[in-house]
């Protein structure tokens, strides 16, 4: 019970933290509705007029990841500028729950990335949003915010030790995103590519909720997407607590 | 209980290693603590003192689990801080001074809550801790303000609240007070004393000697990563017998001339400290040698104000120790 008070009040209060940033806020919409009318565009003139609300759902995942990307790399570097990583690590928590909240918040306030671009295709191309299962639909945005959240975990758990961590964020953003099919469908994408889409929760949480836009078997690739990601959270809690003993010896908690 | 001491540090030792280049990695050592030992007792109130890089930071970062020895041994509440870091946590409150370390967008009473969660406060225990807290810090009725927008001092006193969120028995303060203004100090002072007579054991570091002087029932003085005194700062101050201490304030004195007041016969050390436009030179001296004399015809032509001889204070104490150990 006050493990899960303490997931639930550190979520809440990062993602207060987070959305008082004018900075992030602006990258958080911004950038996903730059990207939603490209998508917009491009399907367009495909031919694929059908296919516009998958478009703006596909933007706003996008943007969610970006959120979960910089947010687990960035946020424990703010932590780090701001003082406050010595603080949260010196409680007598496993660092897992200390870290948890952090990343489910940046995918929280990634999903306004996804509101963001929903609106802007509804405001200013007319796309309606009619979803082929609204509620699975909005579970699946759920399921996707705590899975990234757990696999976001993963990646602080490397970020940590490293003080430029956003030099690795940066590599990944694209690439991620393409493999898992956020926007192209993987089909399209080489043959090699595959195997990597199948382990990356990112793949499966932009399949449930481009299924539950436009029809489809929900549920299996939801549960496929929480699977990988409790698997990446197991994997990250014990990276995190060598981590954090490492970064005790490296001193690489502080800034100096 | 289990151990007699709060704190007991065995010839602690610290190495920070650095890699520096990429095409040819350059390996940099730097040993910030070099064998240190030292006692604390329960509800004692202990002083760490030491110029910038003496390694204080270092020592209390290993008492408090950040940081890990690179050889030695420590134990807080009688639990070892390598091998039981979650048993010393528990025990233990963290306050730095400076700016950093709070949430500053959200509110005192967010930061509160949030570390209450952490540090395991339990939730019917929290609203009452928190209230009674902010109220002896005297932060009541700004508790909802965004911190970005508090004063240095009123920050220190958040930190302050926050490291006592969990009632610790041990209470690090690394330099609280820097930075605060004077009266701020004087209430800070007040709090730590406040804390130290209900049986919190204390360990502090601070620049300002009349703070150790008032405050601490031990001092310690570390330089270049050792300790060079430990005693009450009564004990201390004696390393200074046998001295005499002649000040003068100055404008423009030029090196050679605090060179010229170092060779005078008697003279043990001479400091120089920048105050605006202001110098102000401290003299050492023996204390049955009068250099007062020597000292003002070595300034002759130089344009001074105050001039004073008096008996040593702790800070000359200081001063003396460190001077010796560098």
């Amino acid at each position: 019970m006050s493990t899960l008070r303490l997931l639930t009040v550190g979520t809440l209060l990062h993602a207060k933290q987070i959305s008082r940033s004018p900075f992030e806020i602006v990258i958080a919409l911004v950038v996903p509705v730059v990207q939603a009318t490209l998508a917009v565009y491009l399907f367009r003139s495909g031919g694929e007029q059908h296919r516009l609300l998958e478009a703006a759902v596909g933007a706003g995942v996008m943007g969610v990841w970006s959120s979960v990307l910089f947010g687990s790399g960035g946020a424990i570097q703010n932590q780090r500028w701001q003082g406050t990583l010595e603080m949260i690590m010196l409680a007598p928590r496993r660092p897992v729950l200390v870290v948890l909240p952090i990343t489910i918040a940046t995918g929280l306030t990634g999903t306004y990335a996804l509101l963001a671009t929903l609106i802007w295709g509804r405001l200013l191309y007319g796309i309606r949003l009619h979803f082929a299962h609204p509620v699975a639909f909005v579970v699946a945005a759920v399921v996707c915010v705590v899975a990234l959240g757990m696999f976001g975990l993963l990646l602080a758990a490397t970020f940590v030790l490293m003080r430029n961590a956003n030099a690795l964020a940066n590599t990944l953003e694209y690439p991620v995103w393409l493999v898992s099919g956020m926007l192209v469908p993987i089909t399209v994408l080489p043959v090699w590519t595959g195997p990597i889409a199948a382990v990356l929760p990112t793949t499966w949480g932009a399949r449930a909720l481009r299924e539950a836009t436009s029809g489809g078997p929900v549920w299996p690739s939801l549960a496929v997407c929480l699977a990988i990601s409790l698997l990446c959270l197991a994997l990250g809690a014990v990276a995190l607590t060598h981590v954090e003993r490492r970064a005790r010896a490296a001193a690489t908690l502080a800034l100096a | 209980m289990g151990s007699e001491y709060a704190i007991e540090a065995e010839d602690l030792r610290r190495t920070y290693r650095a890699r520096t280049g990429w095409l040819k990695p350059q390996r940099t050592e730097v040993e910030a603590v070099r064998g240190v030992t030292f006692t604390v007792g329960r509800g004692e109130l202990f002083g760490l003192l030491g110029p910038n890089g003496a390694g204080k930071t270092t020592t209390i970062k290993l008492l408090n689990t950040l940081l890990i020895p690179t050889s030695g041994s420590a134990r807080v509440g009688g639990h070892d801080v390598v091998r039981e870091t979650r048993e010393v946590r528990r025990r233990i409150g963290y306050v730095f001074g400076g700016d950093r370390g709070l949430y500053d967008r959200l509110s005192a009473l967010d930061n509160l809550r949030y570390f209450a969660e952490l540090y395991g406060v339990p939730a019917r225990e929290q609203k009452r801790r928190i209230a009674e807290l902010l109220d002896l810090v005297g932060l009541a009725g700004r508790e909802r303000e965004r911190v970005e927008g508090y004063s240095r001092g009123m920050r220190q006193r958040l930190h302050i609240a926050r490291g006592l969120l969990h009632t610790p028995e041990v209470l690090f303060l690394d330099e609280p007070s820097i930075g605060v203004d004077p009266v701020a100090a004087r209430e800070l002072r007040r709090t730590v004393a406040d804390l130290a007579s209900t049986g919190t054991t204390i360990l502090l570091t601070t620049h300002y000697m009349a703070e150790a002087d008032e405050l601490c029932d031990r001092i310690a003085v570390i330089s270049d990563g050792r300790l060079q005194a430990l005693g009450t700062p009564t004990e201390l101050r004696r390393r200074a017998d046998g001295r005499r201490v002649v000040e003068v304030e100055a404008y423009g004195v030029p090196e050679s001339a605090v060179d010229a007041l170092r060779d005078l016969p008697g003279v043990r050390e001479t400091a120089v400290e920048a105050r605006g436009a202001l110098q102000l030179l401290t003299v050492h001296s023996d204390a049955h040698v009068d250099v007062q004399g020597d000292v003002l015809r070595e300034l002759a032509g130089i344009r001074l104000g105050r001039v004073d001889s008096r008996e040593p204070t702790l800070e000359d104490a200081y001063v003396a120790i460190v001077s010796a150990a560098a």
